[in-house]
Parts: structure tokens; C-alpha cells; sequence
């Protein structure tokens, strides 16, 4: 089992240097930093000096792989390519635009953007599985069938909408709660009620409708065939036969987007002023802050190849058959 | 104790019912085993799920119906009531042991239910009654068993399991839906063994559901024959296998390979089981009956009886067995002398089995391990083994599709192993192959012409349109079907169709070898016999060499000149199939033989039993591979492997024991 | 007569192409039994021809709004013919009311007045402060502004009646090419035709009495309102749809061949072209997808920005910028498709007919052409329809973040994202932003029930 583990730690890192490569040449190579400094200073009105001012001042004007003005590791080290990207794997992100460190500002932020995340993903999982759930147990009734079909109207409304019109009917028709903003300690609740309420109804559509299709393929197979055989209530089958089963797709899926929970959700957050990291993002974008944006690249494929190790953990979990092996 | 009468139920589709079973009656007494005989798609299936009320959602039992069990009628009864006579008096075992237990729950959790849910057992009562059950059926090690999943456990302890799960309720009727149809005979032959020592322990009644005249000849005391959707006779056993009466069990009969029959053309029975949507509104079996009559096409027939306990539904009355009158087609032997056509020596395949950080390879998987056998033109030879034995690994080896490991293949002085690819499809148009699924072997997006005409195109052996065309067509009319076959798609076929496609396939660049791979054991009796009568007449015209792999005994009395038995990547025994039918000398190969049900009423001869099953070809026990089965199993056959001990010009042997 | 000059963009030649390529597959299928029995069963499945139908009057739209020109501008003749810099669709001509009347402000639907007071100088009475007459806005009316009610009631019946009658004709024709005489009338009502008539018919006569009134009121009223700049909304969606459409199926087509040959290349050769491809995919997968597409939107924006001179009009570089969109969306989602795809290449690979073509020694590539792709193609075509939705609705989130399609470009995204900031006024703002979400839902309804047809018909495995 930990040779497992750890088999699984090392083929994270190749794929770990192959994103560092990936971002790497996207940002300093796709364009040069020169272009760069032209489109943030506007393209009109720029002077080389202006630009050369702006390239010293973040860092970006030491060559891009090879130093050749410096000498012995320094050739490899004063470079774009290992202060920018190579330093990524120790945790140093730079600076953002602002001249904070983004690494401090990210550990800040990961907090709020959690709180939000963390209550919608379980709270949004065990609706959808409790739905879907019901859907099979009826399966192939009047009930399926409308429940199918909310399920795809559901998913054919756009995240927006939810978002806007939540906030709309609930914090400006209602005045149930404060429509947007942040608070600290118990206070917090008030804020978080909403966002969360909207990201779990937003979700159920598509996830419901998926867990259903999981259900139902197992519902036909042999084994709940000999449950059934044996006497046993439908109660007992659904929930001791087939959602053991079920639950090995439904990993597969769940899972791997634990890990990226600390990154929050773009919409939810700046549409709700939550200060976590979606909205660090988002204000990134706008601002076209590269570093910042780097680095949110590299923390989430961290974050996601987390996500994969877990989740071959979490089959070891519900599946005897990895378990044993 | 069981009483069906007028049982009708059906499928629906698009709002359409189709009727699966139509109107049969039978009764199962307490105690006796009663056999439900008949090939796929007769609703014998669907008979049993109908009795357990286990249909398919779109399963209907239509009204008039009923199921009478120890008097008390079951289609009336409500589902909870239902749930608690299923598993309890009523309980099934399915054809399928690998899929029917649940993958993520250990043994006796699973075991565990029942006891639970009909006899309130709970705790260390509950463990002590579950290790009584799985020592019951003879599964060692019980305590270790049963925090075990299924996946620990081989294909005959899995069924063993499912054996237990029924017996746990203490059924008075146990429902067997092709027990042991995924079973290795020597497996298969330890759990017929222990279902009729089971009844005979505790008085159980059993409803068999079998296509396998042996196993119904090993096991039933009634036997009832159904065919589409009907019962056509039910019979004692006596009348079954003696006064066979209805044309259809007759058939079925003179259809199965036999040594008696060893030299003949085999008895088919043409054309196909109707569909479920175009019933003949008559006799269901008059369009396939050599007893046909007009009277057949009009009336459907009803019960006759013909002596106390024999009863058929048929117009006819004759009473003569269908009479041989086949032309003689003796199996060519002149072609003996000829010099081996492909000879093949010390052929190794194995499989790297990686492991660890780095994917080391840890070890191998000796899917064949070192086989020697040769082929004469025009003969051939039957490879024969259970399932797993590396069989079809040696064909599959043979044909250059799997890179053997070692050892050498030579077809006609050239050998093959290791040659370039171009050099190597010179040699392709020598050797083909048959598979053994007719539904996986022909791509569903292609013509049947164009299927055919592949290897044509792509050996170069004639590319033109219309030469091509002139060419399938003369192919079809050999394997006999209509020309006009090759305008249409596989799906339109049946499954001998489709295997009838797949040897012209293989027939259309001439080969001198045909390499079949059980290329009649996914198809029932009676297309089987057609297929086999096919491959024979090819032989005859042809003059085609076969190498036929093959678990089937009775297909190889019929059609092999000589035999090669196979345990564990190894060959054993080899020789004429004479002498290996007859004077068998391995102990394996007479286990093998002795499992075989034969269909005939004759007792049993004291049939040698193996224990356990094969092991892993990854991990094959020291010395000779077969010694931890083998009953005269002795120091040295741990030890060393044994050479192999020629006893004939022919017959080799490789044990021990044999000198 | 004005002279034009036809402008072709590029998305313009992808959408045609893609036209084109669906014509041929339509032959393709004309010719292959089982797909055209596969497809005889989405026509079959009512629901799903239903939402094919609603999803063909989209496509029309979106297609007159793909062929693109420039007006000639008047100018002295004999000398060179210069061309306005505004370029123009068959669609907009087509609506060129719609696209021309234009008020100064937001305007309710059906309103005949602004919606915020203005200063009206009133002559001889100094100005005042009230809500301004509308230019085009129930013009016809003149004084009489309280007639609306009642013109518009008017007005919709009478085109009501015109569509039924229209919706008349065209059952008509249906019945008669389902069979001569009245069976055809009855065969089609009771359901017993293969096609699903009646499920196509009632979704046309659904539109027909919604979209016949709407367009002829269009004439007088802005049925949706207007904008900030006084742009009518009606019109906006409109143009939306060509921008939804393009996102959605361009994507996928431009990651399909990649996906497709990659997935067939990884599953069916395996060994170290397998370990490769598997690592490029789950490298591009590990970076969350809103990220990667941020990003390379990002650069994408500094090299338009750094590069003025490539394009000569606001259409043009607008255009680039949707086409670098999709190609961006379809960098980042051609993995889970080329995943799919391997896993059943594998499959595949194991199978009897397969392993029959190698003992022929047929070449790899033609194994792969003939055996492999062909029963894959079922897979690509759910995901094709499947796929569909999801981009249109990401559109509309991308735009949001400011990531998406150029602001100078009408799409549900940029509409919405315009829409958003006014719903803070009292009273709200509410027309546009409802206007563009249930067209989107509409949409992406549409989609997602024809694509659940499409893979209930390919897909044996799916309930």
C-alpha cells in the first residue's frame, strides 16, 4: 500500500515539471516580456525606457533560459525560466502588480474561498446522491421520468442566472441577506448562506441526472439479480448492494475536486465579494496580473494531481479488489 | 410441491408483448430433480425468473397463469410476502457465479443476509451456521473464506459460494439456472457431484435449467423439453434417454457428436428457432421437423400421453428414432504419412507481470511453456484443455498475432518466429484462423463481401472488383449460404450464419491450416452439428489441415485424427484419438475424460475426481505442473518435471508414473 | 441598386464548412445501414425531434447571419469604389428595421416612452422633466399611447391567425408525404409514422404563434426593450445566436481530429506512444480548465493588442478573437474525449475481427481506418452533441470573466455582462438580462434533449 502511495507521489512530478513547461512557455515565450510591458503600459504611448523600466522592476529582464553574462550556476539560476518558474516548487510565487507577495495573499485567501466551497460540495453531493437515489428507486415511473427531465432543464440554465436571480429575489426582494461581502468568526454564516444555497441548486441538474445513469447501470447487473433472489427488501438492496458499487464511479468523479475546493469558484466569489482565491483570480484577469494568474495555474494542477492521488486512495476504500492488491 | 400450470409470460417492447414462454404446465415433486431441457432463447430461462418472480422490469406474467408451491399460489401473493418465500422454501442459483455475487461485499456478509433476513440469526451463531455451510459445500478453510471477496475466490468456489447462499434459508426447492455452463468439466463435474449429494442430504427438490444432455442424463429423474416458448415432452428419465418420442428430442439426440457416430455425417436440424415476434401459429417446430405433416402447419398439437409419465405434444406417432441414414463420410486417413506441415517446437509465450516503482517485471505468466505438436496436411489435431490452459495463447502464438517468447514455429521448412512483418505475410496466406465468438469475429460496420474479401485484397491474392465478387460468391455457396449474403451486414445473422461467414473468411486465401478456436462452443447443439458437418466436408474437399482447439471431448471423437491434452502451458499427453480416448495415460487426461457427463442412461463409471482447479499460470507449482491435483501425486512429481515417455510411434506421455 | 462587396470571415468559412461536412456525413450515413438505422432512431424519439426542430430554426439564423458583406459607399463616380467600415449579414439586412431603429436609452418592452426622465424642451414653455417619446417605439400610434394595450392585442391575434393558417398548410404537406389521401392526417396524430411527425409538427406550431406575432409586432414596438445605447434587444439576440452556435460546434471540430487520432494512436499501438499521449493529456488535464483558457486568452489578447495592423475592421478582429476562443476551449477539452476514445480503442483492439484482419497482414493504418475508427464513430457523435451545450453556457460565464469573446461582439455572454450592472437601478433594469437568459435556455435546452436522443440511439448501453 505505501509503495503504492508513493509510486503515485513520484509519477505526480513529471507531470508536475510538464505544467511548469507548459506555463512557462505560455507566459514568456507565446509573447516576449517586451510585448508584454507594450500591451500593460498601452500600446501608444511607450518608450523603450518605460519598458525597460517595467521588465527591471518585475524581474523579467534577465534572459530567458541561459545567462550567459553570469557564471557558473549563475547561468542557469539569473534566468527568467528559474526565478519564475523553477522557484515555483519551493513556494515562492513572486509578486503580484501590487507589490504584495502572492504567496502570503494566497495563503490568505484559501480560508474564505474553503468556507464557501467546502459546505456546497457536501451539501451539493448529498442532495444530488439522495435525488438520484429516488429517481432509480422509481425507476422507469411517471416520477423518473419528470424528475429526468427538471433535471435537464435544470442543467440548461445558465450559472448566471442562478447567481443573479438568487441574489436578486433572495437579498434585494427579501432582504433575507446581505447581498454580498464578508464577515469574520460565527458572523460569517449571514454571508456564506447564500452562496452556498446557490452553488448546491445550481449543481444538482447535471449531477443528479449523472448519478442516476451510475445507479441504474448497476441496478441491472447480475449480483443485485441474486439480492433480489435471496429475499431481500429494495431498501436493503439499494442502499447495501448497489450504492457500495455505484460509489467506485462516483469517486472517480467526486474526488479528484476535493483538493481544488481551496481554490474556490470564480462566479460565486466576485459576484459575492467573498475575498478567497476565485476572486484573486478574477481581479487577476481583469488586471491582466501574469504572475498572479501563473501561479493559480501552477497551485491548481498541484491541486489537482492531488486530487488523482486521492482519489486512487479512495478506491482503495470502497473497492476490496484495489485493497487487497 | 411445485405445480405450474398455464404459465404465459412475455417482454414488452415499443408496447409490444413478446411472448417468452407460452402456456406451460409442469409439476416438480419433493425431492426430485426435474430438468427444463432446451437451447437458447426457448424461455427456459424466463421460466425460472418467472417462478421467482425475478422478471426484468418489462417482464409480464400474463393472467391465467399460476405457481402453485406447496399449494399456496405465488403470483397472488403480494412482493413482501414474496420476499419472504424467495431465499426461504424458494431459492436460485445463477449460470454466472463471477458476476452474481456482489464484488464489494465479503463472503459471508453476503451469506450473512439470508440469515439474517429469513432465520433472524445474527453474531457467532451466525458465523458458526456460515462456516457449516461452506464446509457443506466443500469449501476448505471456511473461517478464512468468509471475510474473503469474491474476487479471492476461483469460478467453482464463487458457485460454491452461491450454493451456500441458497442453502442458508433451507430451501425446500432450489431453482439451478445452468449451474455449472461456465465451468470447466472437471469443475463442473465436482459441483453436479455436490448438488446431488445436497439433495440427497436433505430432501431438497431441484429445478434444473440446462441446454447439457449430459448433465441432465448426470442429474434428472423428470425431464421436460422445451422449445420456443413451449414444452414439447416431459418424460422419467427412462423414456428421456431410451423412448425419446417427440421429433425434436430426437434430433437433439442425433445432432450430438458421438464416437459411435465417429466417421458420419452428424444429424442437424435445419434452419434457426423462429423469432419471438413470428411464431408459426401450429406446431412451433414444424418448419425445422423431418416428421413434418400437413396436419402440422395447421393445428398446434396438444398433450398426448404415451405412457404412464411420458407425455408430448406432437401430431406424429411414429416411434422410430431418427434413423442414421446419413451418408457416410469417414474421416480421411490416408493423409497420415504425409511429412508434418507445420511443426512446432519448445513454443513459449509469456506475459511480463510488472510490479513495484519502476514497473519492474517481477515475474512472467507462463501462458504456454514450452509446446511441441505437429500437423500433417489434411489432418487434424485437437488441442484440448480447460479454460485457461493456454490454448488458444498456442493458436493465437501459431498465427504470429501474440510474439511467442521462444521456441520455434515452422510452416513448411520456414520458421516463423521472429521473421519481418513483410516476409511474414507471405506466410499468413498458408494459415488462418477461426474464432470462437461468431458475435465479436465479424466487424458490425462492414458487408459480409467485404468482410470476406479482405484478406484477398490484403495478401494480393485478387484484387479486382469483380474477380473479387465472383470469388465471395463462390465462397458463400461453399460454406452455404445464399450469394446474396454478401450485400448484407453481420447483424442480420445468426450465430452459425456468422461462424459460417468467419470460415469463408478464413477460406478465402486458400490456407492450408485452419487454426479453430472453439469455434462451436458459443453455439447450440444443433448448429453446432452444422457447423461441424461444414468443417468436415471442407476438410474432404479441401484437403485443409485443422488444428481445433477445443474443451469439447465429444467434438474431438468426431472429428480429430489426433489429440493433444494441455494442463498449465504444458502438454501432457498426445497421441491418435484412439489412443487417447481409449488407452489414456496421464492421470489428467483420464480425470478429464471421466468428467464428462455422457448423455446415456448407463451408470457412471467410478469417475475419477479432481480436487481443487488449476492454478495460476503465474504462478505454476514446482516439478510437474499437475501434481497438486494429481491423486497418484508423489515426491518426485514435486520435484522434477517428468520427461516425456513415448509409448507408441504416437503416443507420448509426460509422467511420472508412465513407463 | 447599391453595389456591395462580399467580406468572408474566417469563422464564416469554418461554419460553411462545416455545413458542407454535414452534407457529406449525410450521404455517408444515406449509405451505411447501420447508421442510418441509428439515426432513424433519434428521428424516431419525439422528444428528441422536437428539440431538433427548435434547434434547426436557431441554425437558420445563425446561418443568414454567416454570410457577410460591405456596403458600397456612395462616392464621385469613375473613381475607385470605397466600402463602409461597418460589416454586414444577410441577417442584418434581413432586420435592418430592427438594426436601424435605434432610441436613445433603455426603453421597457412594448414602451412608447424612454425609461428615465429626461430635460424636454417643451417650445414656449421652457423645459421640463419627463420621460421622452420615443423615436420608433409605437410611432404609429402617434398621440395616442394608451392604445398599446390594444394594437398589440390586435396585432398579435391577426398574426396568430396567419400562422395557423401557415401551420395549416405545412401539416398538410407532412400528411401528404406520409401517405396520399386522410390516412396520412391520422397516421401522423396516432403516431404510427417512424418519423416523429407529430412531435415536429406541434414544436412548429409552438413557434409559429410565438415567433409570427413577435416579428410582426417587431415592426412598431421593441418587443424586448432596448438597451443603454438604444439598441433593440430582439435584434441582439438574434445576433447572439451565429456567436453561441460558433462556440459550441467549432470547438468540438477543431478538437476532434487531434482527439480522435491521438485516442486511436494511444489505445491501439500502446507501449511508449501510449505512455506519451497519456502524459500529454493528463498534463493539459491537470491545470483547471477556467485557468488554462484564462491564460491563454490572456496572451492571446496581447498579441492582438500588439498587433493593430493585422486587422482592417472591428469585425474582423473580433472574429479572430471567437476563433482563438474556440480553439483555446478546444485545446483544453480535447482530453477527456481522447480518454474516452483510448479506453474503447483498447477494447477494440482485443476483439476477434481485429486480430482476424492481422492474421491477413492487413497494414496497421488500414486496420485502424477501416475496423477501429468506424465503431468509434458513435462516440464522437455523442460527444459532439453532447459537448454542444456545455460550450454555449461557458461562453456566457468566460465573457463574464472577461475572458470570452471580444466586448464589440453581440453575444448572451457580453449581453448578460452588460445587462448585470443595471440591475442594481430602481426600478430594475430587467428586459435585456431576461431576454438573453431564456433564449440561452431555450438554446441549450434544445441541445441537451436532442442530444439525449442522439445518444440513446447510439449508445446500446445508455437507459
Amino acid at each position: 500500500m505505501l509503495a503504492y502511495i508513493v509510486r503515485r507521489l513520484l509519477y505526480a512530478l513529471p507531470i508536475l515539471i510538464g505544467v511548469n513547461l507548459l506555463t512557462f512557455a505560455l507566459f514568456f515565450v507565446v509573447n516576449t516580456p517586451d510585448d508584454m510591458a507594450r500591451m500593460q503600459l498601452g500600446v501608444k504611448r511607450v518608450t523603450p525606457e518605460a519598458i525597460e523600466k517595467w521588465k527591471r522592476e518585475r524581474g523579467y529582464d534577465k534572459p530567458l533560459l541561459i545567462n550567459s553574462s553570469s557564471s557558473g550556476l549563475a547561468t542557469l539560476s539569473e534566468t527568467i525560466f528559474f526565478e519564475k518558474s523553477v522557484r515555483m516548487f519551493v513556494g515562492d510565487f513572486g509578486r503580484a502588480e501590487d507589490g504584495r507577495d502572492v504567496a502570503r495573499e494566497i495563503a490568505a485567501r484559501m480560508g474564505p474561498s474553503l468556507a464557501i466551497a467546502l459546505p456546497t460540495f457536501i451539501l451539493g453531493l448529498l442532495v444530488s446522491i439522495t435525488l438520484a437515489l429516488i429517481l432509480a428507486f422509481f425507476r422507469a415511473s411517471a416520477f423518473d421520468f419528470w424528475g429526468v427531465v427538471l433535471c435537464v432543464a435544470a442543467m440548461s440554465i445558465s450559472g448566471l442566472f442562478y447567481i443573479i436571480g438568487g441574489q436578486y429575489l433572495i437579498s434585494k426582494i427579501w432582504r433575507l441577506v446581505p447581498i454580498s461581502g464578508f464577515g469574520d468568526g460565527l458572523d460569517a454564516w449571514r454571508f456564506l448562506v447564500l452562496p452556498v444555497l446557490i452553488g448546491v441548486i445550481s449543481g444538482i441538474g447535471s449531477s443528479a441526472r449523472w448519478y442516476r445513469t451510475i445507479f441504474l447501470e448497476e441496478v441491472n447487473k447480475d449480483y443485485v439479480r441474486t439480492a433480489r433472489a435471496k429475499g431481500l427488501p429494495e431498501t436493503i438492496i439499494f442502499f447495501r448492494h448497489i450504492l457500495r458499487n455505484a460509489l467506485i464511479p462516483i469517486l472517480t468523479g467526486v474526488v479528484v475536486v476535493i483538493p481544488l475546493l481551496f481554490m474556490g469558484s470564480l462566479l460565486t466569489e466576485s459576484f459575492f465579494g467573498i475575498p478567497g482565491l476565485g476572486s484573486y483570480t478574477i481581479d487577476a484577469i481583469h488586471a491582466q496580473d501574469f504572475a498572479v494568474v501563473r501561479s493559480m495555474v501552477f497551485i491548481g494542477s498541484l491541486l489537482y494531481i492531488a486530487g488523482l492521488i486521492l482519489t486512487d486512495l479512495s478506491y482503495a476504500l470502497v473497492d476490496p479488489r484495489i485493497r487487497f492488491e | 410441491m411445485l405445480q405450474i400450470k398455464n404459465l404465459r409470460l412475455g417482454f414488452t417492447r415499443d408496447s409490444q408483448l413478446l411472448v417468452a414462454v407460452d402456456g406451460i404446465s409442469f409439476t416438480v415433486a419433493a425431492g426430485e430433480t426435474f430438468a427444463l431441457l432446451g437451447e437458447s432463447g426457448c424461455g427456459k430461462s424466463a421460466t425460472a425468473q418467472g417462478i421467482m418472480r425475478l422478471l426484468p422490469t418489462n417482464g409480464r406474467i400474463s393472467a391465467g397463469s399460476s405457481i402453485q408451491f406447496d399449494g399456496q399460489e405465488l403470483l397472488t401473493l403480494s412482493e413482501a410476502e414474496m420476499r419472504s418465500v424467495r431465499g426461504k422454501r424458494l431459492a436460485m442459483i445463477f449460470q454466472e457465479p463471477a458476476t452474481s455475487l456482489n464484488p464489494v461485499l465479503s463472503v459471508g456478509r453476503q451469506i450473512g443476509e439470508v440469515l439474517v433476513r429469513h432465520l433472524g440469526l445474527t453474531g457467532a451463531a451466525a458465523r458458526q451456521r456460515m462456516i457449516a455451510l461452506l464446509r457443506q459445500v466443500g469449501i476448505a478453510d471456511p473461517e478464512r473464506r468468509l471475510d474473503e471477496y469474491p474476487f479471492q475466490l476461483s469460478g467453482g468456489m464463487k458457485q460454491r459460494v452461491m450454493i451456500a447462499m441458497a442453502l442458508a434459508g433451507e430451501p425446500d426447492l432450489l431453482i439451478a439456472d445452468e449451474p455449472t455452463t461456465a465451468l470447466d468439466v472437471t469443475v463442473q463435474a465436482q459441483i453436479l457431484d455436490l448438488l446431488a449429494q445436497l439433495q440427497i442430504d436433505r430432501g431438497m427438490a431441484i429445478l434444473l435449467i440446462t441446454h447439457d444432455l449430459g448433465v441432465v442424463a448426470r442429474m434428472a429423474q423428470r425431464i421436460g423439453v422445451m422449445y420456443a416458448g413451449e414444452l414439447v415432452e416431459v418424460a422419467s428419465r427412462e423414456d428421456f434417454f431410451e423412448r425419446p418420442r417427440h421429433p425434436y428430442t430426437q434430433a437433439l439426440f442425433a445432432a450430438l457428436p458421438d464416437i459411435r457416430r465417429r466417421g458420419q455425417a452428424l444429424t442437424t436440424i435445419p434452419g434457426q428457432v423462429p423469432a419471438l415476434d413470428a411464431m408459426p401459429a401450429a406446431c412451433r417446430f414444424a418448419g425445422r421437423c423431418n416428421q413434418v405433416m400437413t396436419v402440422c402447419q395447421q393445428i398446434s398439437p396438444e398433450w398426448r400421453i404415451v405412457s404412464a409419465g411420458h407425455q408430448l405434444r406432437c401430431h406424429w406417432t411414429g416411434a422410430a428414432e431418427i434413423p442414421a441414414a446419413t451418408p457416410r463420410l469417414a474421416l480421411s486417413e490416408q493423409a497420415s504419412e504425409s511429412p508434418a506441415f507445420l511443426s512446432v517446437d519448445a513454443l513459449q509465450v509469456h506475459f511480463p507481470i510488472r510490479r513495484g516503482l519502476l514497473q519492474r517485471t517481477v515475474g512472467q505468466v507462463r501462458a504456454v511453456d514450452g509446446v511441441a505438436l505437429t500437423i500433417s496436411a489434411g489432418r487434424t489435431l485437437a488441442l484440448v484443455g480447460e479454460s485457461g490452459c493456454g490454448k488458444t495463447t498456442v493458436g493465437k502464438a501459431l498465427l504470429q498475432l501474440i510474439k511467442p517468447t521462444g521456441g520455434s514455429v515452422k510452416l513448411g521448412g520456414t520458421e516463423l518466429v521472429g521473421l519481418k512483418a513483410k516476409r511474414l505475410r507471405a506466410a499468413r496466406r498458408h494459415m488462418q484462423m477461426i474464432f470462437q465468438d461468431p458475435f465479436a469475429s465479424l466487424n458490425p460496420r462492414l458487408r459480409v463481401g467485404e468482410i470476406i474479401a479482405e484478406g484477398m485484397s490484403a495478401l494480393g491474392i485478387e484484387r479486382h472488383g469483380a474477380a473479387q465478387r465472383t470469388a465471395v460468391a463462390a465462397l458463400l455457396l461453399q460454406v452455404g449460404l445464399p450469394a446474396g449474403a454478401a450485400e448484407r451486414y453481420p447483424h442480420e445473422f445468426s450465430g452459425g450464419q456468422r461462424q459460417r461467414i468467419a470460415i469463408a473468411r478464413a477460406l478465402a486465401v486458400q490456407p492450408e491450416l485452419l487454426v479453430c478456436d472453439e469455434p462451436t462452443s458459443a453455439l447450440d447443439v444443433s448448429v453446432q452439428a452444422q457447423i461441424l458437418n461444414l468443417l468436415k466436408n471442407l476438410q474432404e474437399e479441401l484437403g485443409v489441415a485443422y488444428l481445433f482447439i477445443t474443451h469439447n471431448f465429444a467434438v474431438v471423437e468426431y472429428l480429430a485424427h489426433d489429440v493433444a491434452v494441455m494442463y498449465l502451458g504444458r502438454i501432457v499427453e498426445r497421441g491418435k484419438t484412439e489412443e487417447i480416448l481409449r488407452t489414456p495415460r496421464h492421470p489428467y487426461t483420464r480425470a478429464l475424460l471421466s468428467a464428462v457427463p455422457a448423455p446415456t442412461l448407463d451408470t457412471h463409471p467410478a469417475a475419477i475426481r479432481l480436487a481443487g482447479e488449476a492454478p495460476s499460470p503465474a504462478n505454476p507449482p514446482s516439478g510437474c505442473h499437475f501434481h497438486p491435483r494429481c491423486p497418484q501425486a508423489q515426491d518426485i512429481c514435486r520435484q522434477s518435471d517428468p520427461h516425456t515417455t513415448h509409448l507408441s510411434q504416437t503416443h507420448a506421455v509426460n509422467c511420472h508414473f508412465v513407463s | 441598386m447599391m453595389g456591395f462587396e462580399i467580406v468572408i470571415l474566417w469563422s464564416d468559412i469554418l461554419i460553411w464548412l462545416l455545413v458542407a461536412a454535414s452534407g457529406g456525413l449525410a450521404i455517408l450515413i444515406a449509405k451505411n445501414p447501420p447508421l442510418l438505422a441509428a439515426w432513424r432512431r433519434v428521428g424516431a424519439n419525439r422528444v428528441g425531434m422536437a428539440a431538433a426542430t427548435v434547434l434547426l430554426a436557431f441554425i437558420v439564423v445563425g446561418l443568414l447571419d454567416s454570410v457577410h458583406y460591405r456596403l458600397q459607399l456612395e462616392g464621385k463616380p469613375g473613381t475607385q469604389p470605397s466600402y463602409a467600415i461597418e460589416v454586414l449579414s444577410a441577417l442584418d439586412a434581413m432586420l435592418t428595421p430592427l438594426r436601424t431603429r435605434n432610441e436613445k436609452t433603455y426603453s421597457e418592452p412594448f414602451a412608447t416612452r424612454l425609461f428615465a426622465k429626461e430635460s424636454i424642451d417643451l417650445p414656449g414653455q421652457g423645459s421640463i422633466r419627463d420621460y421622452p417619446r420615443l423615436k420608433h417605439g409605437g410611432k404609429h400610434l402617434g398621440e395616442n399611447e394608451a392604445a398599446v394595450a390594444g394594437d398589440v392585442t390586435t396585432t398579435a391575434l391577426r398574426a396568430a391567425a396567419l400562422a395557423l393558417v401557415a401551420w395549416l398548410v405545412l401539416a398538410a404537406l407532412a400528411a401528404r408525404r406520409v401517405a396520399s389521401g386522410g390516412s396520412g392526417w391520422q397516421k401522423i396524430w396516432r403516431g404510427e409514422t417512424d418519423f416523429a411527425w407529430n412531435a415536429v409538427l406541434i414544436s412548429v406550431a409552438i413557434m409559429l404563434l410565438i415567433l409570427v406575432p413577435l416579428f410582426s409586432l417587431a415592426g412598431q414596438y421593441h418587443v424586448f426593450g432596448t438597451d443603454k445605447v438604444g439598441q433593440d434587444v430582439l435584434y441582439q439576440i438574434l445576433k447572439s445566436i451565429r456567436t453561441g452556435l460558433i462556440i459550441g460546434l467549432v470547438t468540438t471540430l477543431v478538437m476532434l481530429p487531434v482527439a480522435i487520432l491521438l485516442g486511436m494512436t494511444a489505445g491501439y499501438f500502446g507501449g511508449w506512444v501510449d505512455d506519451l499521449i497519456q502524459y500529454l493529456y493528463t498534463v493539459l488535464n491537470s491545470i483547471p480548465g477556467v485557468l488554462l483558457i484564462a491564460a491563454a486568452v490572456l496572451m492571446m489578447q496581447v498579441i492582438i493588442d500588439t498587433h493593430p495592423q493585422w486587422f482592417s475592421t472591428v469585425a474582423e478582429r473580433a472574429d479572430l478573437r471567437l476563433l482563438a476562443l474556440c480553439f483555446i476551449l478546444g485545446i483544453t477539452s480535447w482530453t477527456g474525449l481522447c480518454r474516452l476514445l483510448r479506453g474503447e480503442t483498447l477494447k477494440l483492439r482485443e476483439l476477434e475481427y481485429i486480430q482476424a484482419a492481422q492474421a491477413f497482414g492487413v497494414a496497421n493504418g488500414r486496420i485502424i481506418v477501416r475496423h477501429i475508427l468506424p465503431n468509434l464513430m458513435h462516440i464522437v457523435i455523442i460527444a459532439l452533441v453532447m459537448d454542444f451545450s456545455g460550450l454555449v453556457l461557458a461562453e456566457a460565464v468566460l465573457s463574464y470573466v472577461g475572458i470570452g469573446v471580444d466586448p464589440s461582439m453581440t453575444s448572451f455572454g457580453t449581453m448578460i455582462n452588460n445587462a448585470r450592472m443595471e440591475l442594481g437601478r430602481e426600478p430594475v433594469v430587467w428586459w435585456s438580462l431576461a431576454a438573453a437568459f431564456s433564449a440561452m435556455f431555450v438554446l441549450v435546452l434544445a441541445a441537451n434533449l436532442f442530444a439525449d436522443a442522439v445518444r440513446d440511439a447510439f449508445d446500446p448501453r445508455a437507459a
